[in-house]
């Protein structure tokens, strides 16, 4: 009982959202043909569902997303750690991690298609740039507000230094992992359908660009509510994985 | 103020190197950025020393703690350990701190074990770290929580899995900094006791820093008055009263009287500190 009163909470927001939806539909204020109804964006799904075509467009969309957060993560984590823990490293790299981070990542795009084009590879490239550059900022923010003092104490306690590292550092550097990781991932959503819309052959964002070539709006709000949906489900999984690990935290994220 | 005279006072210890002698400061100064913190502070501390630091607050005292734990070194003068300069942290010298000793992301047990999963793999048998770890968890009633996060313990518990971790890595020196300063009354004296007990059964070589006039008292053999910033040594105190301490120790009139003294010293203190800012 207490379960399914929790599932409703979670599930009050979106209907009131989609109450909101019609509500504006209805009242006149938007001409009628310029918004459709939810059931009708859903029925669109559906249907786009069935033929097996936007499983396909929503599957590649989903694993470029997690391509381009693999690798950034890949990174950001080390770089993001060592900005953060050594002062000199910092003094260099972060004015050129400030300059590459106000850069939007859309911008490179037109770059992108001219060294990599096209491709798989290319988009993957824009969300690693912008994964990257997302968690690195949050790694090394998180990593240079770690405590020192457990640092001393478990040095009292007879810890070496790599002891230290894998019982003190490790512990304390995986909430900032997956607080960066989720950053990073609303980052990496917001550019992939940027970098489809421009040019490609598939992919959600791709399915967004044809039908506003037709001026299919109910296909266009398809495409956005199944992003939202994916997104939404990754940052589930990730908060899960945050409350699973890091119950010692004091504020966990709910 | 005929009451100090009672008291015996020392002049700062001589440097003539006894067996006894576990800690030298000699002549000690330490500047942070134009702020002299400490000026030319010299004491020893003895084996067996339970010796408290009582002063002002940012007057340097938790500095003095910090070169003897090798977390920061004086700029001139020295701090010896059993006659060598101190160059970092060990295990040989336990801490204690106010807030944050206890790491969040270990269990209470798995706390206690830390430093004891350490000298396992230096040669410590696995049913010696048990046997260990028990003890202290049953010493410092921490039973019921074993598998707690220290989020959801109390202040006085978390001091208490800090003094139980502390002693499983069974070190020589006890170094404390206002370990009880953020409890309420009720929970420091219980803390008191338990220290004075578990000193008893196991002596440690000590030194409190605590704005505390009556805790000084009651848990030290020594106590050193330190000054507003610049940290000198004022006055040291020899506290008189035997190992065997219990509550109605402060109701006696020579506690009252030497914790009058003492107050006296550091309001003077604390009035020129006052001055300072």
């Amino acid at each position: 009982m207490q379960r399914l009163a929790e599932f409703g909470w979670r599930l009050l927001p979106f209907i009131a959202a989609i109450t909101i939806w019609y509500l504006v539909r209805w009242s006149g204020l938007v001409d009628q043909g310029l918004l459709p109804p939810p059931h009708a964006v859903f029925v669109e799904i559906w249907r786009r569902s069935l033929d097996g075509g936007f499983l396909l467009d929503a599957w590649m969309s989903v694993r470029r997303v997690l391509l381009g957060l693999f690798f950034g993560m890949l990174l950001a984590v080390p770089v993001g750690f060592l900005i953060g823990w050594n002062r000199g490293v910092r003094r260099f790299v972060d004015p050129l991690v400030n300059f590459f981070r106000a850069l939007p990542p859309i911008a490179l795009i037109p770059l992108v298609i001219v060294y990599l084009g096209i491709g798989e590879v290319a988009k993957v490239a824009i969300l690693f740039y912008a994964a990257f550059f997302a968690g690195v900022i949050v790694m090394y923010e998180g990593m240079s507000q770690i405590n020192p003092l457990f640092v001393r104490v478990a040095r009292t306690l007879g810890a070496t230094d790599w002891e230290i590292f894998y019982k003190v550092i490790i512990p304390l550097t995986i909430p900032h992992v997956l607080t960066a990781t989720r950053v990073a991932l609303g980052v990496a959503w917001a550019t992939l359908v940027a970098s489809e819309l421009v040019a490609a052959q598939n992919g959600i964002g791709a399915v967004i660009q044809n039908a506003s070539a037709f001026f299919q709006l109910t296909t266009i709000y398809a495409g956005i509510v199944t992003i939202g949906f994916f997104a939404l489900l990754m940052d589930s999984v990730l908060r899960a994985i945050t409350r699973n690990f890091l119950n010692w935290q004091d504020r966990v994220a709910q | 103020m005929n009451a100090s005279a009672s008291f015996q006072l020392c002049e700062p210890a001589a440097s003539a190197h006894s067996p006894d002698v576990k800690v030298q400061f000699r002549d000690v100064y330490k500047t942070y950025g134009r702020i002299e913190v400490v000026h030319g502070v010299s004491f020893d501390i003895n084996e067996g020393d339970f010796i408290s630091l009582v002063g002002p607050s940012g007057c340097g005292k938790t500095t003095m703690m910090n070169m003897l734990a090798g977390f920061t070194e004086p700029d001139r003068g020295e701090v010896l350990l059993e006659g060598n300069r101190v160059t970092g942290p060990g295990p040989d010298r336990g801490v204690m701190f106010q807030d944050y000793g206890v790491f969040p992301w270990l269990t209470v047990e798995q706390n206690i074990r830390f430093g004891l999963d350490l000298r396992v793999k230096r040669g410590m048998s696995k049913e010696e770290k048990r046997e260990t770890v028990e003890k202290y968890i049953a010493l410092m009633r921490l039973g019921d929580f074993r598998d707690a996060w220290p989020k959801n313990l109390s202040g006085g518990m978390r001091q208490r899995l800090a003094l139980a971790r502390a002693y499983a890595a069974n070190p020589h020196f006890l170094l404390m900094d206002e370990p009880f300063g953020a409890l309420d009354a009720q929970t420091r004296s219980a803390m008191h006791d338990l220290l004075l007990g578990i000193m008893q059964s196991e002596r440690k070589t000590a030194l409190l820093i605590t704005h505390s006039v009556e805790e000084a008292i009651y848990l030290s053999n020594r106590i050193l008055v330190i000054s507003a910033r610049p940290s000198r040594v004022v006055e040291e105190i020899r506290v008189p009263f035997s190992d065997q301490r219990d509550r109605e120790l402060l109701d006696t009139h020579e506690f009252i009287e030497m914790r009058r003294h003492l107050r006296d010293l550091v309001m003077q203190q604390y009035a020129q500190q006052q001055e300072l800012r």
